[in-house]
């Protein structure tokens, strides 16, 4: 049993990151810290990509002298990596464009509570 | 001649669109309009030659980007499915950018430039959604076409902001569970090409992982297609939005999620293999079902024009998910015509409620009366056209999708589903008809008070930009409806293998 909690220690560490952001983008009244939620559910699903190119004793995909390129366990998944750079690229992109609609929304309502701002909208 | 760079060459003008509408709306401010027509115009243009061009050659392009071809390299796959879908988000867009020509200088002055690269920007995300061959661009595009769509909600009335932002929340958790989903099936099966994969499937499908990414992509597509319990986000954005970007966003948008849930089900999967996994199709069948009855009984209860029409678009995705959970030729052929059928009808009833806007000022129901049909003779008579086509009554095109349907639903010897239909169309019709009795019949009290006051009613249409893709939508639907046996013939050549 706790063979198996070790052993998928990061798999349960992603799964933690993810309630946890979604408990904060559900839950939490400040249109702000729902922001702050998104971004750590985003930063989990990126580090689920992270753990699973993870490999013990390889090294870099890059060829060196006396690691042989026929024994593929010698070499990282690049792949994964690169692919999270472009996530990253969209999480970040997301995050500007909540932050422009929360600053349009404090302009319009001048607060950022949820509750408040469903009072004034009505 | 250029066609097997067809595929590329239809996001690369919206994006060299996206480009050119900044840098020369500095300079000239009020060509930008002209700029956002020519480049849906070309792309337009592109997919229809596209089309044709496919079915002349009757083989699937694959374009490799850079030459690289998979598993190493991106391609975008133009298929039949594909080049229809293309063509119609293309060509209905094209005719919202027409239309909006005065609502935009009415709605949001000053904002043009930037609201039309955004919309660019957005039709770039959808037409790489329905064409790319990997999954990890799919998500890309995915998260292109949503992040303009955020923005485009936000410009509209004063509370459109706030719809935005919560459309954002749940947007990008739809997008996470989707990259979520397929990073759960690049680690069992080593590639994001949509081919590959579906070559590997077969032996990995009963591996947990693969369940789990299941689950998870449909449920992220779901969120984006605004499939039943998952479309909480739609109503308000809808409403709040500008005219022309409900105009363009409703009609489109859910629909391009609906095709990516196609393409996972049926051709990354397949009918059998996901549903020796996990029961998925009887599962959105039913949830389908709910949406559909769910979707018709909000319109009802709705006094504003545009919020009925969202309501309504969340039942009508039902159908399409329904065809989809069907998985027979007829419920295939059904959701594919229907996509068509809705795109045009609710593009035309949302430009409706924008011109209503625009002259009016407002698009309640309840204020809706038998003077609008001398004021707006015209644009009453395209939202007759397309309300009819939406109960689905014949020549109609909303009839023969739901034909299909109906007869999908009769194969599969799914009463329940068919009984579904038919309550729907009958809601469709109390909703509908409740305004085109308020516009057209007589109502005694409202011609007692005329006689004592005797307002002039005078001939008040919309311009001639505004009336003219409206009217294109309104004979399209009739052309449609006539010929649906011509389209019919193309959509059988794009089964799934299996069929």
């Amino acid at each position: 049993m706790l063979d198996f909690f070790m052993g998928h220690y990061a798999y349960w560490f992603t799964l933690i990151l993810l309630a946890i952001g979604l408990y904060g983008m559900l839950l939490k009244k400040n249109l702000v810290k729902k922001t702050i939620g998104l971004s750590i559910f985003q930063a989990a699903v990126i580090l689920f990509f992270v753990s699973v190119a993870m490999k013990k004793g390889a090294t870099v995909p890059v060829k060196a002298k006396g690691i042989p390129v026929s024994e593929v366990s010698n070499y990282l998944n690049a792949l994964p990596h690169t692919l999270m750079l472009t996530a990253i690229v969209v999480g970040v992109a997301t995050l500007g464009v909540a932050l422009a609609l929360i600053i349009t929304i404090y302009n319009r309502y001048e607060t950022l509570n949820e509750e408040e701002l469903l009072d004034k909208i009505q | 001649m250029i066609g097997s760079e067809i595929p590329a060459l239809i996001p690369i003008t919206y994006i060299l669109f996206a480009i050119l509408i900044p840098v020369i709306g500095l300079w000239k401010r009020k060509v930008t309009w002209h700029l956002a027509l020519l480049g849906s115009g070309i792309a337009t243009a592109l997919s229809a030659y596209g089309l044709i061009y496919l079915l002349q050659t009757g083989e699937t392009i694959r374009y490799f980007f850079g030459g690289w071809s998979p598993p190493i390299g991106i391609e975008f796959v133009y298929d039949g499915l594909a080049a229809f879908i293309v063509l119609v988000i293309n060509a209905i867009a094209f005719l919202v950018l027409i239309h909006s020509k005065k609502i935009s200088q009415n709605e949001f002055p000053g904002k043009l430039t930037g609201y039309f690269a955004v919309a660019m920007l957005m039709m770039l995300g959808f037409n790489g959604m329905v064409l790319t061959g990997d999954l990890f661009n799919l998500y890309v595009f995915l998260e292109i076409s949503s992040l303009s769509s955020y923005a485009l909600i936000a410009i509209g009335e004063k509370r459109a902001p706030y719809a935005a932002f919560r459309y954002l929340i749940i947007g990008t958790v739809g997008g996470s569970l989707y990259l979520l989903g397929v990073g759960f099936l690049y680690t069992v099966t080593g590639t994001l090409n949509i081919i590959d994969m579906s070559a590997m499937l077969p032996q990995v499908i009963g591996h947990s992982s693969v369940i789990a990414a299941i689950i998870l992509m449909v449920i992220g597509i779901g969120v984006k297609a605004a499939l039943f319990p998952l479309h909480g986000w739609l109503p308000d954005s809808y409403t709040y939005a500008s005219s022309t970007s409900s105009a363009i966003i409703a009609p489109i948008g859910t629909k391009v999620a609906a095709y990516i849930l196609f393409r996972v089900v049926l051709f990354l999967f397949g009918v059998e293999l996901i549903d020796a996994a996990l029961p998925v199709t009887t599962v959105i069948g039913i949830f389908a079902g709910i949406g559909i009855l769910y979707g018709s009984i909000m319109a009802i209860a709705q006094s504003e024009l545009k919020k009925m029409l969202a309501y309504s678009s969340v039942s009508q995705i039902g159908y399409i998910i329904m065809g989809l959970s069907l998985a027979n030729p007829f419920g295939f052929i059904g959701a594919i015509l229907h996509v068509l059928n809705h795109a045009l009808m609710k593009a035309l009833l949302f430009l409706v409620s924008g011109s209503m806007r625009l002259k009016e000022g407002h698009s309640l129901i309840t204020k809706f009366d038998d003077s609008y049909r001398k004021k707006y003779p015209w644009t009453m008579a395209a939202f007759t056209t397309a309300a009819i086509s939406m109960v689905g009554l014949p020549p109609l095109a909303g009839f023969f999708s739901k034909w299909y349907l109906a007869l999908g639903t009769i194969e599969n010897s799914s009463w329940l589903l068919l009984a579904v239909i038919l309550i729907s169309s009958l809601l469709n019709a109390v909703y509908f008809f409740r305004i085109l009795e308020k516009v057209y019949l007589r109502n005694p009290e409202a011609e007692q008070a005329s006689e004592i006051e005797s307002p002039a009613v005078q001939k008040n249409e919309v311009g001639f930009s505004m009336m003219m893709p409206m009217g294109v939508m309104a004979l399209g639907l009739l052309i449609v409806g006539i010929f649906n046996a011509y389209i019919v013939d193309i959509i059988v050549t794009m089964f799934p293998a299996g069929f």
